[in-house]
């Protein structure tokens, strides 16, 4: 026995030694990874007070928290974002007013569970041209009908087929940003005035 | 096919004797009696085993339903809502009516022969089958005037000026003059549409 280990003395000595050398790996990593959990939980502490300030518990008045980026709203990535209301889509059935002339115009009213794909189109059921009075819908433009080369289709064009591409529904949801468009009507009244004022200006001497 | 006779008649025949001769032990009244009773409890046991096929649980067993149509109505607003009503399978594909009730289960035997054979077993089937299936559905309730609508939508009760004023408008015009019934116009409420085309909507 005591000649087998004697024999082996290297093997076994090299093998002690990995032993300990991992053991301290181990502990040293330990260690570490406690340490800098600790830092990072100091500042998650930090991160999160001034959240907590702004907003106990929803994102709705989080004024500071309304960025383009609607799926985070800028609450750093370990905290858990309060999910948003979901808002309700205006169902009026009045038309509303185009910001420019060539807009799609938007949707009046509910198209909850609408089917639109290659089987049926609900849509249509109201706003096709043979259906449009019966409903009393306003029928889908002319252009509808058109295939790229301009050429006027019997039945509406595949390239216009789904709806929601362009035509979408409103809710009440506040703005997420912000804006300074102005209407075609708002621009050329505004140099209109200016115009009348710089003529103004120059017949009166 | 007489030996058969024969030998069916030969086990058979002292039963038939039994039941033809007029009862010796017991008196007319109990007899009268033990058959309310029987029959109390026989049309119990027939009611209850009617009224569990008439469950969604029932409906759903078959993967035929569940893995079908069941998953579509799962994202309408027939399943879940607001107010937390759900119509079930039976509310709408079976008449609540006694007589009309056993008549559709009568004809729901022809599903059970569906389902033994397999007519609808995959999803590529079904799809093949679906605009025939939902045919006959919608015959259904155009004969009976959308019944099973009007069990829970009855006109009587609808407020149009809830309403939004194009559901209103649209109602009165057609609903309250009878020219349309629900089905007309409520296709694939509750399940998606096969292709529709050639068929009438609206």
């Amino acid at each position: 026995m005591s000649n087998a280990f004697a024999r082996n003395r290297p093997l076994w000595i090299a093998g002690g030694l990995t032993v300990a050398v991992m053991a301290l790996v181990f502990i040293a990593g330990w260690l570490f990874g406690s340490g800098s959990e600790r830092k990072h939980e100091a500042r998650r502490e930090v991160a999160a007070q001034p959240a907590h300030v702004v907003s106990p518990d929803s994102a709705l008045g989080r004024t500071d928290r309304r960025q383009i980026d609607a799926l985070r709203r800028g609450i750093p990535i370990d905290q858990e974002a309060a999910p948003q209301p979901l808002w309700h889509v205006q169902n009026m059935d009045v038309k509303r007013e185009r910001a420019y002339p060539m807009q799609p115009p938007t949707i009046p009213h509910a198209i909850d569970g609408y089917q639109v794909d290659r089987n049926s189109n609900r849509c249509m059921l109201c706003h096709a041209r043979a259906n449009a009075e019966k409903f009393q819908a306003p029928p889908v433009s002319v252009t509808h009908y058109m295939d790229r080369d301009d050429q006027f289709l019997a039945t509406i064009s595949s390239r216009r087929y789904f709806c929601n591409q362009c035509h979408v529904v409103q809710t009440d949801a506040p703005l997420l940003v912000g804006n300074t468009f102005q209407t075609i009507d708002a621009v050329l009244a505004a140099a209109e005035a200016g115009t009348a004022t710089a003529e103004a200006a120059k017949g009166r001497p | 096919m007489r030996r058969l006779w024969q030998w069916f008649w030969r086990w058979f025949q002292p039963y038939w004797l039994t039941l033809r001769r007029p009862s010796v032990h017991y008196s007319l009244g109990f007899l009268v009696a033990a058959g309310f009773v029987a029959g109390i409890v026989f049309w119990g046991g027939f009611n209850t085993a009617l009224e569990a096929t008439n469950t969604e649980e029932f409906c759903t067993s078959c993967h035929e339903m569940r893995d079908n149509v069941f998953q579509e109505l799962k994202t309408t607003i027939h399943y879940t809502n607001r107010s937390g009503v759900r119509a079930t399978c039976p509310d709408c594909h079976v008449p609540h009516k006694w007589t009309d009730k056993i008549a559709r289960k009568m004809q729901a035997s022809k599903e059970v022969w569906g389902k033994i054979f397999g007519t609808v077993n995959t999803r590529e089937k079904f799809l093949d089958h679906r605009l025939e299936l939902a045919m006959h559905e919608w015959a259904r309730l155009k004969a009976n005037d959308s019944l099973e609508c009007r069990n829970c939508h009855n006109y009587e009760s609808m407020d149009l000026t809830r309403q939004s004023a194009r559901a209103a408008q649209i109602h009165q015009r057609w609903l309250v003059t009878r020219e349309k019934t629900c089905i007309d116009c409520h296709k694939g409420i509750a399940h998606h549409l096969p292709d529709m085309a050639g068929v009438p909507q609206g």
